[in-house]
């Protein structure tokens, strides 16, 4: 059985982060982030508080730092663009690391960079610490349109059905001899691709077919109803007010 | 007597959401589980499915439906809750479940009273866990709460899965699955269980669990199988689609036995089972 793969952001436990309800934590995150934007380049030392502050929701969640570490790699396709900015960019000169590079370009690889990877962590720690499905119900809470979360939650129910009949029709062209070598197969694997499409389509439909037969009428029912109280707010509070405070104080007094 | 006990059904559909507890009664004028009557229908494409079925299921009936591929048999499922009807296509006839006519108006009550267990539990699960995925037919109907809580638990203690409850459904085996299946269309107290090839794809054990669990049972069944020996467990009576009419009706022991019925009808026993059959039944008529 196990934890199954599609999860594997999760990281399961009972810490005072843990027990926080999803729709306060997804709130926290996003004003948090919006904080750390709003935050000047040149101030550095805010960015330092960031990070500090992000290295305590970790402990207090009991998240190991290798743990939001290695998730953190998910960035680097966006933030490539970002080491190149250095050397791109035109305007005064700088030495940096024994290399002359443009001064505006430097500070805007590390603006993309810092801000960046604080978005990444924040959400790598809420999703560490907050099972998808509770992530699905904070945002029905947070009236976000129904239509969606229904769609994402057919996709987290769905991800390893299609994804199981997507290895399985590999096998089956595998075993009748079929290797993806160059790019002549690829008419092949994209004929696949447009088999799976259809089958996934079908699917959708007898799922419909089952859905109003048991009642469906277009909303679904909510289950689960997640609920915080003044409390659990406040303790959520925690994480953006003391961002947006740094960020006040980056803004008015100067670095 | 049809009359009073329409009206008294039609009352409770558009009471509460109890409709099996007081209109559709177990009393002896109670009026059959399933009346099918004169029922044709053309896809919009032009393709004849049915050409004027006439059935009728008594309350308690355990009853197989078999035919070869292409008789019509999900067509007449799909007719049986309102998801197929003249309107989406062109047909006459009329279905009746408990006394109540399949029509847009009654919808809703039709669909909880027919529970319809699709042949693929992974269309049938849809929701993340097994708990909300069987009170996903009971909250529909309106159920909230501690009543909700503890139709979800009767249904899913009835299949024997009580404690996968907060399991995601993809992480069942195939059988498991397949007795949740049930278990999400139990949760609205059916008048009637329709199945669609229940044994589909089960090992032989979870084909037996599931059978012992139907058997307990205490509804109508419609079951659509072209597994023979499991209609034979499972049904004393069994009727035969084929070609859009019911060609046969009948104890399912002498349905079976008629080597020249099974044969006008494409349905053939496993093998093995053709030679016991003729040393061990009792031929017919």
């Amino acid at each position: 059985m196990g934890a199954g793969h599609a999860h594997n952001l999760y990281r399961a436990g009972d810490s005072p982060v843990h027990r926080l309800p999803p729709h306060c934590k997804l709130v926290a995150v996003v004003l948090f982030v919006l904080a750390v934007v709003a935050t000047p380049r040149e101030r550095f030392w805010a960015f330092g508080v960031y990070a500090l502050l992000l290295a305590a929701v970790a402990a207090v969640g009991r998240v190991p730092l290798g743990y939001v570490l290695r998730r953190v790699v998910v960035e680097i396709p966006f933030v490539v663009f970002a080491f190149a900015l250095p050397f791109l960019a035109t305007g005064p000169k700088t030495e940096f690391l024994g290399l002359t590079v443009s001064h505006s370009g430097l500070l805007g690889a590390w603006n993309i960079l810092a801000k960046g990877t604080l978005g990444v962590v924040a959400s790598i720690l809420l999703a560490a610490t907050t099972p998808l499905r509770d992530l699905l119900l904070g945002m029905e809470r947070l009236r976000m349109p129904q239509l969606l979360v229904q769609i994402m939650q057919f996709m987290l129910r769905y991800a390893d059905v299609i994804t199981g009949e997507m290895g399985r029709m590999r096998v089956a062209r595998e075993s009748r001899g079929f290797r993806a070598r160059d790019v002549r197969q690829l008419p092949v694997v994209a004929k696949s691709a447009g088999a799976l499409f259809i089958r996934s389509y079908e699917r959708g439909e007898r799922v419909h077919l089952a859905m109003l037969s048991r009642g469906y009428t277009g909303t679904m029912p909510v289950l689960l109803d997640v609920r915080a109280s003044r409390a659990q707010w406040g303790a959520a509070a925690l994480l953006p007010s003391a961002a947006a405070l740094a960020c006040a104080v980056a803004w008015f007094a100067g670095g | 007597m049809a009359d009073t006990e329409t009206g008294a059904v039609v009352g409770a559909a558009t009471g509460t959401d109890t409709g099996a507890d007081t209109g559709a009664g177990t009393h002896a004028g109670a009026p059959a589980s399933l009346e099918v009557e004169g029922l044709a229908f053309a896809y919009p494409d032009g393709h004849q499915a049915l050409f004027g079925v006439d059935l009728r299921i008594g309350r308690g009936e355990r009853v197989a439906l078999l035919g070869p591929n292409g008789a019509g048999k999900t067509t007449l499922v799909l007719h049986l809750n309102g998801i197929l009807s003249a309107d989406t296509g062109t047909g006459r006839g009329s279905v009746r479940v408990a006394g109540l006519p399949v029509a847009k108006a009654n919808l809703q009550e039709i669909r909880r009273r027919v529970g319809i267990v699709f042949q693929d539990p992974d269309d049938q699960l849809f929701m993340p866990t097994v708990r909300e995925d069987v009170a996903f037919g009971p909250a529909n109907l309106g159920l909230r709460g501690a009543e909700l809580d503890a139709r979800v638990d009767e249904a899913l203690a009835l299949v024997g899965m009580a404690e996968f409850a907060d399991r995601p459904p993809h992480h069942l085996s195939f059988g498991q699955r397949r007795r949740v299946a049930v278990a999400t269309v139990l949760a609205m107290r059916p008048e009637i269980l329709v199945l669609d090839e229940p044994s589909s794809n089960l090992d032989p054990a979870g084909r037996r669990e599931l059978a012992e669990i139907l058997a307990r049972l205490d509804v109508t069944v419609l079951m659509v199988t072209h597994d023979l020996p499991y209609a034979l467990e499972l049904c004393p009576r069994a009727v035969v689609l084929s070609g859009g009419v019911i060609a046969a009706d009948g104890a399912t022991r002498e349905l079976l036995a008629d080597r020249e019925l099974m044969d006008a009808h494409r349905l053939e026993l496993p093998y093995g089972f053709a030679r016991l059959d003729c040393g061990t039944c009792a031929p017919p008529g």
